[in-house]
Order: structure tokens, then sequence, then C-alpha cells
């Protein structure tokens, strides 16, 4: 093997030791953060922690800046004021492009209408990332690769050499998540991955990404409005209002607390009804 | 610096017998596929000494278990249930479309695009008729023509066109004068550049600049506004509550564009003159009052006429074309640019086609 090829490996090797995912009880660390645009403030003095491996679901209403939220931590959008460390590093600090590719490459963002480039079909889509920090994989490798993701993300055997504009919804949002999951990163971001669906799809959805979090030990920071996927999937729920994160917990803790945007939220017609429904299943996996 | 991927082996009665050690991961991958391919057959994968797996390795050992028929061996918990994640069978999966030969792609290609322009052709024509249609269904319900929407399209269409059809059109006169004045300076006629100017930009140029500029300007904006409109839904959102899109839409564009035309068109032809007779004063000693008398007599009243009836017809298809393309949009935002670029092609390819016929026609009936 020729030394180019060689010194290259351990670049790769060298890049992969920056960030190490596995060391961190925190994946997340959030502190004062500030988001303001114009005279419209979002976010203010707003903390948050996500632990490694867990699901944390991230609730609020329409416009308490869910989405902001997630940019700003993913680099999209730069914070007025406060830190945001991933993996403990922070975003705002990193000058160095490496450092920040190699921060890039621990996540995954799943965007809410999935994303996914139009002019490429879906297995180009999730070779993207690897063909842009893995350029050395062969053809084949990375073949099988996009063969395997899809089928984990649960589409169907001929949706490979399928063009986005082809695809139903509910799969745009498959593609999307195998997209988001082409690098195994640690840590994995979804904007809304429900919305749009139909009941049947969305509690389908929910339980891959609860079984995909199990196989491949996920990090995931899930924004949703859909209480059904909190009850099945989230192992924490934080929520945002009044420009910070009111509560963090689970959701009894959460139900225990007073405030009241969280009762109306949780004890809401449509709050009992995933409760019951999530009762109901329980009971009826404890009879079986 | 932590361990890479890699592996020792030793041979086992039906192929190498290999043990992983340090991290099966993507980030760690390395040469190991290469590495690992070359050992020919292997009977048996030893998981126990690995730090970490992800889909990346789990995947590496399946493919080795399903090529080789090899057995593994100490996977942990973590391992074993990445490896049942990835078992079923793969081959189904598909990653790329049917591969075909250059020669089958290009006749394909050509097949295709043939179909594809007499599809557009029929297209536009079945378009037209149904904008016809529509048009006396309006009049017959005595429904009144939008003319807000007629006044606002002319606003966009001619008015807001005029700086820049008047700068290009008064360049192109100066351009042909030039021209025309350094050939006909050898035989000594220069004079005769008025009539080159005069009679072209009436008859031919000044028209079918505007018309390419129109279509640049306004078909093309017909197509990307239509089309935007078909990806929001709007459009069919007009037909649930019972609008005609036709109506609504298309005769309003088609309407103000073929008024448009004729007027643009002869605002053009006088901008042409006009730089020509620039040219002429300067460059040539003629003075305006004489460039004005010699115009007025080689420049036969047909020339007009001929504007006149070629400018509407242009304006129709300029609008007809652009509306066309713009309801053809379907899918996804890359259609319309797509479409918008046909919208542009397809009208001055037209455009200049039928002004051909036109040329020819007048000859015939004797309008020189």
């Amino acid at each position: 093997m020729s030394e180019e090829v060689q010194a290259e490996i351990k670049e790769e090797l060298a890049a992969a030791d920056a960030v190490r995912p596995e060391k961190f009880e925190y994946a997340i660390r959030i502190r004062g953060l500030r988001n303001q645009f114009g005279d419209a403030i979002i976010h203010d003095n707003l903390d948050l922690d996500v632990r490694s491996g867990e699901i944390l679901g991230v609730v609020g209403g329409s416009g308490t800046g869910k989405s902001v939220l997630m940019r700003s931590i993913v680099g999209l959008q730069t914070p007025t004021a406060g830190e945001i460390e991933v993996y403990g590093k922070t975003l705002d600090t990193i000058t160095d492009a490496e450092e920040s590719r190699d921060l890039r490459r621990r996540w995954g963002v799943m965007f809410q209408g999935g994303a996914l480039f139009s002019t490429l079909s879906v297995a180009e889509n999730i070779q993207v990332p690897l063909r842009e920090y893995y350029p050395r994989l062969d053809q084949r490798l990375l073949d099988e690769i996009a063969a395997y993701k899809v089928s984990m993300v649960g589409l169907p055997p001929d949706a490979g050499p399928k063009y986005p504009a082809e695809l139903s919804g509910g799969m745009v949002k498959r593609a999307g998540l195998a997209r988001a999951l082409a690098l195994d990163p640690a840590l994995l971001f979804l904007d809304e991955p429900t919305a749009g669906l139909d009941p049947i799809g969305a509690a389908k959805f929910d339980e891959l990404i609860r079984e995909l979090a199990d196989t491949m030990g996920l990090t995931v920071f899930l924004i949703t409005h859909d209480l059904d996927s909190l009850y099945a999937t989230c192992d924490r729920v934080a929520v945002l209002a009044e420009k910070h994160v009111i509560a963090v917990g689970t959701i009894p803790e959460l139900l225990a607390t007073e405030h009241p945007w969280i009762q109306d939220y949780f004890n809401g017609p449509r709050g009992r009804a995933a409760a019951n429904c999530k009762q109901a299943v329980e009971r009826q996996d404890g009879k079986s | 610096m932590v361990a890479r991927a890699d592996f020792d082996y030793s041979d086992g009665a039906k192929g190498a017998a290999v043990r992983f050690t340090g991290r099966l991961t993507l980030a760690r991958l390395g040469d190991l596929p290469a590495r690992l391919d070359e050992l020919g057959p292997i009977e048996s994968l030893d998981l126990s000494q690995i730090e970490r797996i992800d889909t990346v390795g789990a995947w590496i050992v399946t493919r080795t278990i399903n090529d080789h028929g090899a057995t593994v061996t100490g996977a942990s918990p973590e391992a074993r249930r990445l490896l049942d994640a990835l078992k079923d069978d793969k081959s189904a999966f598909r990653v790329h479309r049917d591969r075909r030969s250059a020669i089958e792609r290009m006749l394909d290609q050509v097949g295709l695009a043939s179909i594809a322009i007499w599809r557009e052709l029929i297209g536009i024509i079945d378009f037209f008729g149904a904008m016809i249609v529509s048009l006396f269904v309006q009049i017959r319900a005595r429904r009144r023509l939008r003319w807000n929407a007629v006044v606002t399209r002319f606003q966009a269409v001619g008015v807001d066109a005029l700086p820049i059809i008047g700068l290009m059109s008064f360049l192109i006169g100066i351009v042909i004068a030039q021209q025309g004045a350094v050939q006909l300076e050898q035989f000594g006629l220069e004079v005769f550049t008025i009539n080159l100017v005069g009679r072209a930009s009436i008859r031919e140029l000044g028209l079918l600049m505007t018309a390419i500029m129109v279509a640049g300007r306004s078909g093309s904006a017909f197509a990307a506004q239509i089309g935007t409109m078909k990806l929001t839904e709007e459009v069919d959102a007009m037909r649930t509550i019972g609008v005609s899109p036709m109506e609504a839409i298309v005769l309003p564009r088609v309407a103000a564009s073929t008024i448009t035309m004729p007027l643009l068109g002869f605002y053009a032809s006088l901008c042409a003159i006009a730089g020509g007779g620039v040219f002429c004063w300067v460059g040539l000693d003629i003075p305006p009052l004489t460039y004005v008398q010699r115009l007025r007599e080689i420049i036969p009243m047909t020339d007009f006429y001929i504007m006149l009836i070629k400018a509407p017809v242009f304006g129709i298809l300029i609008g007809v074309t652009g509306c066309y393309e713009g309801m053809q949009v379907r899918q996804n935002a890359e259609e319309v640019g797509k479409r918008t670029t046909s919208a542009v092609v397809a009208a001055i390819f037209l455009v200049i086609v039928l002004d051909a016929f036109f040329a020819v026609f007048f000859s015939s009936l004797g309008w020189n």
C-alpha cells in the first residue's frame, strides 16, 4: 500500500479521536442562551442539558422557538449570547474548519420537510455525507451501506434508486432519517418527525426511532408537537415556554409541576387521550 | 490515540480465523475492508476483543458471514443487537437504476426528446384552443374580462419594459446604421443608410427584438409565477372555489401581452430609427430634417401594417407559451426552473419561425 494512502488513513484516525462522544455524560450543554431577531426575543437565559444516550423530547407552543433552538445547536443560527457545548466543544469558539467538521460528523439532522437533495436519488442522498467525510470508501461498500440504511429505516427495497419527488410524505421522512444516520452519528436531531403523517405512519415512525436509538445507542434531540410521540419514545421531556426551558423531566415529573401551560398541555383533551392510550397499551402488555 | 479497527488471523481448516481488535466503526475503519478482502476464505470471526462497533462495522461482519459462511464468536450484547438488525437479506435492496449501453441511452434520449417536442407543440395548440373556448364561455356568460389583472400585467409587461427596450433598440439602430454605412460608402451610396435603417426597423428588427425581450422578461415571469402557484396548490384551490384558472390567470396575461406587443414594437422601431438618425447626423453629416423627410419617402405604409399584423400574433404566442409552461409544473421546485427556461426557448423559437413565414407571405402579397 502506498505511503500516501497510509498518511490519509492516519489523518482520518486522528480526526476520529478529536471528538469521542462516549466520554461525555452530557451530549449537549446550553447555558444562558439568548436568541433575538430585531426586537423579538426568542430565547432568553435558556439552560438545557441533554444526557448521552437519552431521547429528549422538546415541546412548546407554536413560535416558542423549538426549531430556532435546534438551529442554534447545530450552528445554523448564531446565538446573540450564551454558550452551547456539544461534546465538550463550543461551536462559537471553533475557528478551525477541521475541528468543526469533526464535530459535525458526530451528529445527524433530519429536517421537518426531509430536505432531501432533489436532484439525487435516495441512495445517493445517503451517500453524500459518506463521500464527504470518507472519500476513500469504495463504491461497493458505499452501495451496501446505502442499501442497509434504506432497509434499517423501513423503506421498501425499490426505494434506493428513486428520486425524492417520487416518494410519499412518509417515505421522504424515512429517507431523511436514513441520510441523518448515514455516518452512524452519536447524536440525532429530529425536527417534528411525525408532523404530517397519518396516525398509523406516525406510530410506526415513533417505534422506528425508539428501536434505532436502542440498537445504535443514539442520543436523540426530538422536537415534536405530537403527544403520542412523547409518550411512546421520550425518556425525558423539556418544555419550552416564556423564552426558556421551564421544566425538564420524565412525563410523570412534569405532571407533578404546577405550571399552567404544562398542565394545559398534558391534561388537555388530547394529552389525556394519549396518556390513556399509553396506559391501555401497558395493561395489555402486562397481561400477555 | 485510540485503537483503529484492525484484525489478526490464523489459518484454520476451511480458511482464516479472524480476530478483530480495536474499534470497528466507520471513523476508524481505515483500509480494513480492502485487507479483509485480500485474505481469501474466512472461517470464523472473533469479536471478543473489539472496543466498539457501529452499523458499518456490523455490516462488514455481516457481509463476511454472507460471503464466506463464516461463524461469529464473542459478540457483545450491543454487537449482537446490531448484527440482528442487519441480518435480513439485503440483496433485494437496489441502489442504482438499471444500466444500459451508451448507444441505447442515446437512442432513448433522442426518442424521448422528439416525443417531448411533439407533445409540447400539441400541448401549446391544445392550450390555445382551451383558452379561446374559455374566452367565449366568458363572453357568453357575460362575465367581464378581469381588467384589473390585465392592467397590472400591462404595467409589468409593457410600461416597465420601456427603458430597456428603448435603450436596446436605440443601440441596434446605431449599429445597423454604422455597419450599413461602412458597406454603402464603398459605392458612395451612404445616403441609402436611411433606407436600410428605416425599413429594417419598422418591418422586422424593432418588433423581433421586442418579441425576444418580452419573451425573456415576461414569458419567463408568466411561467415562473404560474408554476409557483401550481406548486403551492393555489391553482387547485382556485378550481375548487369555482374560479376558472384560465379566466383568472391565463387570459389577463395573454391579453396584456397581446395588447402590449404592437405598442412596444412601434416604440422600439421609433427608438431604432432615432438611433440610426443620431448616427447619420454625427457620422454621415445628414441633418435630422433630411433624415425624417427621406424616411417619409421610402417607408411604405405596408411596412407599418406588416408590423401591426405580426405584433399581436407574437404577443399571443409569448403569452400562451409562458402560461402553458407554467401550468405544466408538477412535483417540485426544480420543475419551475426547467419550465421557465423552456417557456423562453419555445417562445423565441416559435416567434422566429413564424416571422420567417410572415416574411415570405407578405412578399408574395407584393408588399415589398
